[in-house]
């Protein structure tokens, strides 16, 4: 049996329960919108960018706890990065959630992200930890249309 | 307790429970599943119920010793499989005291007895500014459809509100109803809420401005006894699948004149008396509204699980499910932070709940790992969300094999999620 802890990390409730960069930016370069139809969850992703760097990034809706965390990590995660360099984070942490990694989280350098490795023990929630990275994405692809994960 | 055994040698669920539940219990072979090492609690049926062995048995022996064509051959095996096929439309017409086994259509489920109905007397009988009546509370698939239709023809879809509880506004339904209004599309019981909606006043109140009405009848069938010439409803569609019976198979019902002024669905073999090319001749009731070899074998399971549920009587699985609703609600609400959507005072056996500060998702995947099988999502039901302003609820919902000993594992389960999230 998989251990509830190995997903419900207690950084992962932290983030949950106080979101980092929750807020909208009314004047954000880059914004998307992320749905996942199975379970309703919902964001929007707001990037303002300086040049090909990430200066600021922000989040804005509802969704379940793994969901939520992984929105509010991935914008501390990503703020002060380049595009490309965010876009690679987001390949990495994709192998991880995923089971696909080559390497084992702790040697991945994705420092705190690596909470959410135990997603991998339950695939039915890989697109709850991925949603915020698929719209941020979107986001910085500069998309129309709102991201699914369906 | 924490043993399947020991649930199901707990006493009587009630005094008046007139089901033997650790009989029932054997009756389904997936109950003894171990999930994530726990014993199964599968509180998942207004989604699919599980089969009982008689239906198990039913689609091997025709598979085994019977399969053949229906309606065709001239061979023994293809007149044993169209009578067993013919057998199980008198069953399903009994089932729901339909006036005649010509009333019976076969369909997928009852998504697409609704599309029929759409696509058919819709197409014909509705135009450009009519409306069609449906309720606050229907599935996707009693709003998809009439969308589809009234968008093709320039009509318009009324919506019936609902109350706080979960309860249909009667007055607010009786108003919509006007001389525009060319059908009414209600469901018998919510998936999302468990309110069962006063159909008879419903229908009555559509005959008197002529309107028909199709009644979807999903979450109804499994629980409460359903007697479409009482309700004299005109349509009334319902899904194998929730009651006993094989995913992929549902009956539709239609009042005779209906189905003989409606054109045929779909084209093909077993439709039609004669073909040139000239000109096609349809087939008569109710093959003219099943092209193509149908799902013999699912027609078959259906029989017997209607037969099943007949044996053990549905007044008495309505009686043990309202025992359980009951248990539960009380139980359930009795949790702090814990807050029951769907409060009607006529319910069926679902209890949809949320949890403050924690999204039904993660309630779900908790409760997986205990073992314990629920619903979380909108079950379809997006307005019905938006209704009382929520993304999602977890719901548990119950049938005959589920046993209080289960919804004490259910709050357990319920307690769990708050100490993760404390």
């Amino acid at each position: 049996m998989s251990d509830l802890r190995d997903l419900y990390q207690d950084v992962i409730l932290e983030h949950s329960k106080a979101p980092r960069n929750f807020r909208v930016q009314p004047a954000a370069d880059h914004k998307a919108e992320g749905f996942n139809p199975l379970c309703g969850d919902r964001f929007t992703i707001y990037v303002t960018l300086d040049g090909d760097a990430i200066k600021d990034v922000s989040f804005q809706g509802a969704g379940c706890a793994i969901s939520k965390a992984s929105a509010s990590m991935m914008t501390q995660s990503v703020k002060g990065k380049t595009m490309a360099e965010a876009e690679q984070i987001f390949e990495r942490f994709h192998d991880m959630v995923t089971g696909h990694a080559e390497k084992p989280a702790e040697e991945s350098d994705l420092g705190k992200l690596t909470v959410f490795s135990g997603v991998s023990e339950f695939p039915v929630r890989v697109k709850c930890a991925t949603l915020a990275w698929h719209t941020l994405h979107a986001a910085l692809e500069g998309k129309q249309d709102p991201v699914s994960t369906e | 307790m924490t043993t399947a055994a020991g649930r199901i040698d707990s006493p009587p669920d009630s005094v008046t429970d007139s089901i033997d539940v650790a009989r029932v219990r054997a009756d389904f072979p997936i109950l003894e599943t171990m999930v994530h090492g726990k014993p199964l609690v599968y509180l998942d049926n207004a989604a699919t119920s599980q089969k009982p062995r008689a239906v198990i048995d039913a689609i091997m022996r025709y598979y085994q010793g019977t399969n053949a064509n229906v309606h065709r051959g001239v061979h023994y095996l293809s007149e044993t499989a169209t009578e067993d096929y013919e057998g199980a439309r008198k069953i399903a017409q009994q089932f729901i005291n339909a006036a005649h086994s010509r009333e019976i259509i076969f369909v997928r489920g009852t998504t697409e007895g609704i599309n029929l109905v759409a696509q058919t007397l819709g197409r014909t009988r509705i135009g450009a500014g009519d409306e069609i009546l449906i309720t606050a509370m229907e599935h996707h698939s009693n709003i998809v459809p009439w969308q589809i239709l009234c968008e093709e023809k320039g009509a318009k879809l009324r919506v019936a509100p609902i109350n706080d509880n979960g309860e249909l506004l009667l007055d607010e339904y009786a108003n919509l109803l006007s001389p525009k209004t060319k059908l009414v599309a209600v469901t018998h019981v919510s998936n999302a809420l468990g309110t069962i909606n006063p159909l008879k006043r419903m229908v009555e109140l559509a005959h008197a401005h002529n309107v028909p009405v199709l009644v979807d009848g999903a979450q109804a069938v499994p629980h409460i006894k359903v007697d479409v010439q009482a309700l004299d409803c005109d349509f009334y569609t319902f899904s194998g699948h929730k009651v006993y019976a094989p995913t992929g198979i549902g009956v539709l019902y239609g009042k005779t004149a209906l189905l003989e002024s409606m054109p045929p669905y779909q084209g093909g073999g077993d439709m039609i008396s004669s073909v040139t090319f000239e000109r096609t001749t349809y087939n008569k009731l109710p093959y003219k509204f099943e092209a193509g070899t149908p799902d013999i074998a699912g027609v078959i399971g259906l029989g017997a699980a209607l037969t099943y549920v007949e044996n053990l009587g549905i007044e008495n699985i309505g009686a043990h499910e309202h025992d359980l609703l009951v248990y539960a609600t009380a139980a359930v609400s009795a949790i702090p932070g814990v807050r029951i959507i769907g409060t009607a005072r006529e319910k069926a056996a679902v209890v949809s709940f949320v949890v403050e500060g924690v999204h039904p998702h993660d309630i779900g995947t908790i409760l997986d790992q205990q073992g314990i099988a629920i619903r979380t999502g909108h079950h379809c039901s997006q307005p019905v969300m938006e209704r009382f302003g929520i993304p999602a609820t977890a719901r548990a919902s119950f049938a005959v094999y589920n046993t209080r000993g289960e919804i004490d594992a259910l709050v357990g389960g319920i307690q769990k999620v708050k100490e993760v999230f404390a």
